[in-house]
């Protein structure tokens, strides 16, 4: 995330430049709490571009986050935000969307928060193609409480929670929201803001459970532990180790310690929502009787 | 406001309490439940899944208890009306989101019937066990407010209130049934739509730019928005200030903890709700609440035949405590009897607002039926003595 209020004020008056990613971030809030070199901030920009990109009316974009690092990105937008609590922001936004379909409702966490405790809200939601765009920015590791191990620590690395090496076998994410029935499904990492800008803009125009992860530096805690440099250090990795792989098998792309990461859209399928299963099953058994739910809803 | 008719099945009908406390929420304009199913409360589900297509709603049987209380947060947020039901041991695993709901001032109905424990304990059979854990089960300080109705004809009207109360103060409130409320069948009257009054959320009429999420006025309840009307809000689970934005010092710790816990205790004599059967002057008060008191009653009328000066005071409010009145009561009374199916809840708070003026006889039971008429006799008999 670029800068200062000053430093922008500054822009703004010598050169007439405004920050594009302004106008979508709760300027009384900034500066934030992010590391410099963490790249929870330059997934934000994507999402940004995103917004940007989609033209879709901001008013009925809401974004929910659990707890962690990654958590706080849902405090630092300017749409209806909720913070909600460690693992819970799917079943959170889930009652916010069946309660209100007008929405699009957007889930912004870490990949403990979304796939450690809150792992099996994960699978359920997208088995049932809940109405969900979500964003997981991977870390490999508990950026909040200061760097425990994570469901997505490869092998190898410390954490102050595996003192000598973790011993444990990640998730490989793609193939988790694979086999649970998303329909979306891409990997990108900060190096590829573009991409991910893109994928981000794909999730927001899709219909049904989307899952994206983004790569993302924790120079902080993963990287400084385990000698790995600085952020741009971690760029680099990305830069150097990454294929892009659009279409593969996601069974293939898991993740070694400073392995090759594959990258791309893995899945692009259509399955009917939760919602519409529910008012395409209700019109079937109750015929005029029923008024399909949420088709207006949202528009008043 | 009336009651939306679309959710009214006016008529007399003979239903078991976990049917017509279904029917109460439809009534208040419940249209959004969240459930994971659960002995003695599933039928609450149950009807609510069968009913709400043609009312206009939703029901999802969520993967537990942990996402059913923040999936209808959620709901509410939204701008519906909301309810989750559960027993034992799914009202502890929703602990979280009790104080989640509490510092988002998210409205919302809890329904737990309660069965005996601890742990799975007695699934099939009553228990007033978690009279306490309603109260104090989330971590840090703060206020709820809990119902407990002692029939099905009560776990109709006494819903409406529920919901009532969840809008005007912004609070979780709990429904403390128990399995032998939730099951027993009797004669429910469902009175017409227009004979039922609902309260509305308390919306803002502020604009965007001018409104704050989270400021109060002198009730101490701030104005609500939902998502998606332009406002822009920021709810947080941290500590915040009145823009709902996170503020992490003590002195807004202060302010917010204050205004939670004050806009209950400033109304607690308004919210407070008792049934009083001749305790004025009575020698011996009987404290009881849910389908213990009904028991109570029966053991209060036997005492008056054998000559006691007995009066019931029953809860219908559990929290707020109605220590007041209690405590105007220990002016006269020389005890109070306090039957409850657990084993001393209810009575500390007796104590505590008796002080000492008067002595104060429990009647613990451990739950899996009610108490034996008898033993509550017994017990008045002892304090008239
Ligand atoms: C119920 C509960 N358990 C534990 C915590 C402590 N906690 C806060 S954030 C976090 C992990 C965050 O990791 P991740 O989701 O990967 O986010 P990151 O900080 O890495 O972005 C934990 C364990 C909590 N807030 N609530
Ligand atoms: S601790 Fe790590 S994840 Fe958290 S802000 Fe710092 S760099 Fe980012
Ligand atoms: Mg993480």
């Amino acid at each position: 995330m670029s800068g200062l209020p000053s430093l922008n004020a500054n822009l703004e008056q010598e050169f007439g430049l405004i920050n594009p990613v302004m106008p979508y971030l709760r300027q009384d809030r900034i500066p934030h709490i992010w590391c410099p070199g963490c790249g929870i901030g330059t997934t934000v920009n994507c999402f940004a571009r995103a917004l940007t990109d989609s033209g879709m009316d901001l008013d009925k974009v809401a974004i929910v986050s659990g707890i962690g690092c990654t958590g706080r990105v849902a405090g630092y937008m300017n749409l209806d935000s909720f913070h909600t609590t460690h693992g819970r922001a799917i079943p959170f936004a889930t009652g916010l969307k069946l309660a209100n379909p007008g929405m699009k409702v957007v889930v912004y966490s870490g990949d403990g928060d979304l796939t450690a405790i809150g792992g099996n809200h994960f699978v359920h939601a997208a088995r049932r193609n809940m109405d969900l765009m979500i964003v997981c920015v991977n870390n490999f590791t508990y950026g909040m409480t200061g760097g425990q191990v994570a469901p997505t620590t490869p092998i190898g690395p410390t954490q102050t929670t595996m003192p000598y090496g973790n011993f444990e076998n990640p998730f490989n994410l793609p193939f988790l929201a694979d086999a649970c029935g998303a329909v979306y499904v891409a990997r990108w990492t900060v190096y590829h803001v573009k991409q991910l800008a893109k994928a981000m803009l794909d999730g927001l125009n899709k219909k049904g459970f989307v899952f994206i992860e983004a790569m993302s530096p924790c120079p902080t805690l993963y990287s400084r532990r385990n000698r790995l440099g600085d952020g741009v250090d971690q760029l680099k990795y990305y830069k150097e180790k990454s294929v892009i792989r659009n279409g593969a098998d996601t069974k293939e792309v898991g993740i070694a310690y400073q392995g090759e990461i594959v990258v791309g859209k893995f899945v692009d399928r259509e399955r009917p929502t939760w919602l519409d299963s529910m008012n395409s099953h209700f019109g079937s058994v109750f015929g005029d009787r029923f008024t399909p739910y949420g088709v207006t809803d949202g528009q008043e | 406001m009336h009651a939306d008719p679309k959710g009214v099945l006016t008529g007399i009908h003979f239903i078991d309490g976990d049917h017509a406390a279904c029917e109460g929420a439809l009534a208040a304009g419940c249209r959004f439940v969240a459930g994971y199913p659960i002995t003695p409360s599933t039928e609450v589900v149950e009807r609510f899944a069968s009913r709400i297509p043609l009312v206009g709603g939703v029901f999802i049987q969520m993967e537990d208890e942990i996402a059913s209380s923040i999936a209808i947060l959620g709901g509410a947020w939204a701008g519906k009306k909301v309810m989750t039901v559960t027993s034992g041991p799914g009202l502890s695993l929703m602990m979280e989101h009790i104080g989640l709901a509490v510092i988002t001032e998210t409205p919302c109905v809890i329904v737990d019937v309660q069965r005996g424990g601890p742990s799975t304990g007695l699934p099939t059979l009553p228990a007033q066990a978690d009279l306490m854990q309603v109260k104090w089960g989330s971590h840090g300080d703060y206020e709820i407010i809990a119902l407990s109705p002692n029939s099905p004809q009560e776990c109709f009207d006494l819903m409406i209130k529920a919901f009532n109360l969840a809008e005007t103060y912004r609070v979780p409130v709990f429904f403390m049934m128990d399995e032998v409320v939730g099951h027993m069948t009797e004669r429910v009257e469902i009175p017409a739509p227009e004979d039922i009054d609902v309260v509305d959320r308390k919306w803002t009429t502020k604009k965007p730019g001018e409104y704050n999420v989270y400021q109060a006025g002198a009730d101490l309840v701030p104005e609500m928005v939902k998502a998606g009307d332009g406002y822009r809000i920021h709810v947080t689970g941290l500590t915040h200030d009145e823009r709902g934005y996170p503020a992490m010092n003590p002195v807004a710790q202060d302010k917010l903890v204050r205004r939670l816990i004050n806009k209950i205790r400033d109304h607690r004599e308004d919210i407070v709700d008792v049934r009083e059967d001749g305790v004025e002057g009575a020698d011996v008060v009987v404290v009881s609440f849910g389908i213990t008191s009904r028991v109570a009653q029966a053991a209060v009328e036997q005492a008056r035949v054998r000559g006691v000066k007995v009066g019931h005071l029953r809860l219908v409010i559990c929290w707020p405590f109605p220590a007041t009145r209690i405590a105007q009561l220990a002016e006269t009374a020389k005890a109070f009897v306090v039957p409850e199916l657990n084993m001393g809840q209810m009575v500390l708070e007796v104590e505590r607002a008796v002080c000492g003026r008067a002595a104060v006889l429990p009647i613990g039971h451990a739950g899996g039926t009610v108490h034996e008429p008898a033993t509550i006799l017994n017990k008045i008999m002892e304090a008239a003595q």
